[in-house]
């Protein structure tokens, strides 16, 4: 298999509300800085994917009124496709058409602003619409179940979830692009109220508005063009069953995309041979629940960026960790770990991390 | 210059009618005429699931051997949402993950007459059905502690 780099990445700042600009402007803003670093123009795109949820976004085709902000040139022929999930998942399906052999360069791209709908009722939209909707659950409720579960199961404590929080959000506040930028202590994090119980506030990570982009390209490109590409050695994506299907203390998907991915990256020690790691953690107790499937024991290299406690944008927060993870490698990131060689990002998608995708960067 | 930005409120209204379909409806229809709980058990696995699907997630195979589960069962899990929902049903809901004697699937459903302290992972639950009953989840008000 010929490699695969990823040779230009682009974030908005994220933002409780970003009414400055439209979905299709934030789109905009996050592929000209992925061009810009990657110190090409839109010309080197040959194609592009994009990841969006038409409900987040208030309309049908979301995807299509953002091809012009990425790009897209409409008429001209160039290949436009889309992702309804995490944006991850998009940079997968970019990866592929790379590996096809048909595409030198192609531009991933996720947006979402939720501050235009109602979450609420947009996350209670996940659920079946004859044997489970009306009953009113969202993706926080759904999570209190899967916290109890583990936390029980695993003996685990207040405290551990807390200190999460504080490490994320400590590391949060250095980044110039995340949402919430405030340090927060124990005591804090312990005495936050209960927001659906045994979850706190502090626990859910903020809904952003935001956007990111990431340019991937194949070996021969990136050698002569790219000043700082990284590679892609191991991928692995995988989709549990439903929620009253599974075992919620565990997530047989992430451990399962792991393996495959740890596999393609040669790797069979992760603590020992991974230097950064990027989790989609929705809520404090899974960066636990996905560093134990991960096999993964070294917590003060996990979310350096502040992962998504600090900032969150539904869609788009697994192209986030996999940029944050980029950056590690390029000793460009705003809480630069040291000798960073190895890097996993990883994206989830649906109730409760119902589909996994784990990425292992190398420079 | 600072640019006025404006907004444009508006909501999405689109009426859905979703058929229950012949697996579903069979379903359904035992909550509505009979306060009956059923399932459907997979013929290459054997598992139970309920409510019932047409076919086997693991096996990929169609399900078809019918039976009546609970309608007692145990709680896997449970909440409650101390937030404000358009999606609520009622002030602060209590949700359960329940699963049903006979089957080894878990299902989502409202809990009542009770409370944070009373609620324990693997209590045993039952449900209370709703008086008129039009053939929907709904049909059933919420589990309680059984007993």
């Amino acid at each position: 298999m010929e490699p695969v780099a990823i040779i230009g990445v682009g974030q908005t700042v994220f933002g409780s509300n970003r009414k400055d600009q439209t979905y299709a402007d934030l789109v905009y803003e996050a592929t000209t800085a992925a061009l810009a670093d990657a110190e090409l123009t839109i010309d080197h795109i040959d194609n592009i994917v994009t990841a969006s949820n038409d409900f987040f976004d208030g309309r049908t085709i979301s995807s299509m009124a953002v091809g012009d902000a990425c790009g897209a040139a409409f008429g001209n022929g160039k290949s436009i496709s889309t992702v309804e999930g995490d944006g991850s998942f998009a940079a997968l399906y970019g990866f592929s058409r790379i590996l096809s052999g048909s595409y030198e360069t192609t531009l991933v791209i996720a947006h979402s602003k939720s501050s235009e709908g109602d979450l609420r009722l947009l996350t209670n939209a996940f659920f079946d619409p004859l044997t489970e909707r009306s009953l009113g659950l969202d993706w926080v409720s759904a999570a209190a179940l899967q916290a109890r579960v583990f936390l029980k199961e695993k003996n685990i404590s207040n405290i551990q979830c807390g200190n999460v929080v504080v490490k994320n959000r400590a590391s949060g506040a250095k980044n110039p692009k995340a949402h919430v930028r405030k340090p927060l202590t124990i005591d804090e994090a312990l005495r936050s109220p209960l927001l659906s119980a045994p979850l706190k506030e502090t626990d859910v990570c903020p809904s952003s508005d935001g956007a990111a982009a990431l340019i991937l390209a194949k070996e021969s490109f990136a050698r002569k063009k790219s000043p700082h590409p990284i590679w892609i050695r191991g991928m692995g994506l995988c989709a549990d069953a439903p929620f009253g299907e599974r075992n919620l203390a565990e997530s047989k998907a992430l451990r399962l995309a792991a393996q495959k991915a740890y596999q393609m990256a040669g790797i069979d020690q992760p603590t020992k041979q991974i230097d950064v790691v990027e989790l989609s953690e929705q809520f404090s107790y899974q960066e636990l629940l996905w560093m134990e499937e991960l096999n993964y024991q070294n917590s003060s290299r996990v979310n350096l960026s502040g992962g998504c406690l600090s900032a969150h944008a539904w869609i788009v927060s697994g192209l986030a960790r996999m940029i944050e993870a980029s950056l590690q490698l390029r000793g460009q990131a705003s809480n630069q770990a040291a000798n960073v060689k190895r890097a996993l990002a990883h994206g989830q998608y649906g109730l409760c991390g119902q589909s996994h995708s784990v990425w292992v960067l190398e420079n | 210059m600072t640019t006025e930005i404006l907004t444009h409120p508006s909501r999405i209204k689109v009426p859905y009618t979703w058929s229950a379909g012949e697996t579903l409806s069979r379903f359904f229809k035992a909550l509505r005429d009979e306060q009956k709980i059923l399932g459907i058990r997979c013929p290459r696995c054997q598992k139970v699931y309920a409510p019932p699907k047409k076919t086997c997630g693991t096996c990929f195979v169609e399900c078809s051997e019918w039976l009546e589960v609970g309608p007692s069962g145990t709680l896997l899990s449970f909440t409650q949402a101390s937030y404000v929902s358009p999606a609520h049903r009622s002030s602060k809901p209590f949700f359960g993950l329940i699963r049903l004697d006979g089957a080894d699937t878990a299902f989502f459903h409202l809990l009542g007459e009770t409370n944070l302290q009373s609620l324990k992972i693997g209590i045993k639950v039952s449900p209370v059905f709703a008086e008129k009953r039009t053939g929907s989840i709904l049909d059933i008000l919420y589990f309680r502690a059984a007993n």
